[in-house]
């Protein structure tokens, strides 16, 4: 399960990055006069200090990763784990030097990246506007609540019989798995939002002259959209696991299906090839989730 | 602007046979009994009285939040009936948008009132310049100081011209300094604007300071314990606070204040079953012994 841990932490664009949060806090900068190119640097690199040292930290750790891989498997090291078969990090690069001139190898790609755009948008565009209804209107919220609640344990790839007997196309059950897997955690953490807006900033609102309308417009949804993109970050990590396990049980085509196939086909470079794929696909949706986020929430991004 | 700036004195604020009780499972708990207030139109009124009498639940009923159990709030004998952009409020919490720059925060009552997007962004950038914010007017909430955010509330609640400002300890998380000035500039504001003020506290130097007139309640349930006129003349200077007058006006009311909390505080002494103490206080009041 890489993927979600990948997306539950989108603020550690790298594995220690936490960890060099953690440190001292970069001194404050006086106050601005005009100032020469050098100081202008010198100015941004003490207010980036802290980002500087994370993305090195990054790195090497990184590369100490692959050396520590390289290691195990070309001394093929045999110590409760097997490395006798996994293969080394240049035998992964050579299968991925060869996979992208193969057209094969990059329509799998693009198509689980339009399963997860159909279904992830999909579950966007229902879970959003059904949290923030159900957030705002009881009666909705009891009708709806208790069957969600009933649904929402299953995991997505407990789906995939059903989902096969519910759709006509293998493509359409698929994208289905897909949106359920993101569907549940962008409603849930919709909701939780709803259920956080402080309730002073609806009264400055209604003493404003604002009614309900405008008060849904203008205090709850951007109150809750912090809420909302963390659903939509958890919800597109769920997505990428639950594309993955219904490419790998139903698909004929999808990353998920290519690395499955690499493992009857006894090719192991490729297995390897296809883990690391799914891993930069999920952290460069999620990452893209979190630029939207700074687009749409500019008070939140100082 | 021209509404904003109107010279006519407005906001008669009337509360009549006013009582309140909030519905809990133990039964109802009566915050507000048998109260009579009035706010004549440009005047500034203020009440205060201790912790838990009910000052927050007597404002929210002029703003409309809350519906009185027995009695009648009117504003310009039109009775309240919900909150309206008619009576503006400041919270004791700082309750900006955190979404909307200071100047969006500023716009927000026109905005509601369907006024054309120039127009309300030239009347709120001549509001903040009153207020001496304009270079902030791109900044959003969260940069600004506790005192700038209540200063932007108040030109927020004044931005649509109510009758009357409603202000529940707004400057209760400031520190002195910042107080004194918060204190002058709503003074300014007041004065130009001639609406009517009332202003819950429980800062007495704040209350006299401020005021025409002050209530002061008793503990809980709340009732109007006295009326005091504050005859000290405007435009008021912070060295009248050394002055005889106001002291002499401050000792009656702290006195009349202290009475309460003690009552307030021996209720809840008693309440929380102290034995050693109410054996104590057998024969004496509780403002003897402390
Ligand atoms: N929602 C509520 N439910 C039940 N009791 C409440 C509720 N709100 C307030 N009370 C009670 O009503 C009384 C008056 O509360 P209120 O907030 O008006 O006091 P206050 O004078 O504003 O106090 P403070 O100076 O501490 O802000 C208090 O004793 C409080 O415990
Ligand atoms: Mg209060």
């Amino acid at each position: 399960m890489s993927s979600p841990a990948l997306v539950r932490h989108p603020e550690d664009g790298m594995p220690t990055a936490s960890i060099a949060e953690a440190g001292p806090v970069p001194a404050v900068t006086p106050a601005a006069a005009p100032t020469s190119f050098g100081a202008l640097m010198l100015r941004w690199y003490r207010l980036n200090q802290g980002r500087l040292r994370a993305t090195a930290i990054g790195i090497i750790s990184l590369l100490a990763f692959l050396l520590v891989w390289h290691l195990l498997t070309t001394y093929r090291v045999v110590f409760f784990v097997r490395f006798t078969n996994v293969p080394s990090p240049l035998a992964v690069y050579a299968s991925f030097v060869k996979a992208i001139h193969d057209p094969k190898f990059l329509m799998h790609v693009l198509l689980s990246c339009r399963r997860i755009f159909f279904g992830f948008s999909l579950a966007a565009i229902v879970g959003v506007p059904l949290g923030l209804i159900m957030g705002r209107f009881k009666l909705v919220h009891e009708i709806i609540f208790p069957v969600a609640e009933v649904l929402r344990p299953i995991p997505a790839i407990a789906w995939v019989p059903m989902a096969i007997m519910l759709w006509p196309t293998n493509e359409q059950s698929i994208v289905y798995i897909t949106f359920l897997g993101s569907f549940f955690p962008i409603l849930v953490n919709t909701l939780h939002g709803m259920s956080l807006v402080d309730p002073v900033l609806v009264r400055a609102a209604q003493c404003l002259g604002a009614r309900e309308r405008s008060i849904f417009r203008e205090v709850y949804f951007p109150a809750s959209l912090p809420h909302i993109f963390t659903g939509l970050t958890v919800g597109m990590g769920v997505a990428w696991v639950s594309l993955i396990a219904a490419e790998m049980i139903s698909g004929q085509y999808g990353i998920g299906y290519f690395t499955w196939e690499a493992y009857s086909l006894v090719q192991y470079a490729d297995i390897a090839l296809g883990m690391i794929a799914i891993g930069v696909l999920g952290l460069g949706s999620s990452l893209l989730i979190r630029g939207a986020g700074q687009l749409v929430m500019p008070w939140r991004s100082t | 602007m021209s509404e904003v700036l109107a010279a006519k004195p407005k906001g008669h604020i009337e509360v009549k046979n006013f009582s309140l009780a909030y519905e809990t499972i133990e039964g109802p708990v009566q915050a507000v009994t048998d109260t009579q207030i009035h706010v004549n139109p440009g005047e500034f009124v203020s009440i205060v009285g201790p912790s838990g009498c009910g000052k927050s639940t007597l404002l929210n009923a002029v703003a409309g939040f809350l519906k009185p159990t027995t009695g009648i709030v009117t504003v310009d004998g039109e009775r309240v009936n919900g909150p309206s952009a008619e009576r503006g409020m400041v919270f004791q919490q700082y309750s900006l948008f955190p979404w909307k720059t200071v100047r969006e925060n500023v716009e927000f009552g026109l905005k509601m009132r369907g006024m054309p997007r120039s127009q309300r962004e030239r009347a709120a950038r001549t509001l903040l310049g009153l207020a001496g914010l304009e270079a902030f007017e791109k900044h959003y909430p969260e940069r600004l100081s506790g005192g700038m955010k209540q200063r932007v509330g108040i030109v927020r609640a004044l931005a649509t011209g109510p009758k009357v400002l409603l202000l529940d300890e707004p400057f209760g998380a400031l520190d002195a300094q910042t107080r004194v000035i918060m204190q002058q500039i709503l003074t300014n504001m007041w004065q130009r604007l001639k609406i009517s003020v009332l202003f819950v506290t429980h800062d007495i130097d704040e209350a006299i300071f401020l005021s025409d007139r002050v209530y002061c309640m008793t503990a809980r349930p709340g009732s109007i314990k006295a009326e005091i006129p504050i005859p000290l003349e405007r435009p008021r200077q912070q060295s009248m606070m050394m002055s005889s007058e106001f002291l002499a006006l401050r000792r009656g009311l702290m006195s009349l204040i202290r009475e309460e909390s003690l009552k307030a505080m021996g209720g809840e002494i008693n309440d929380l079953g102290m034995q050693g103490l109410s054996i104590e206080l057998q024969g004496h009041s509780l403002a003897d012994v402390i």
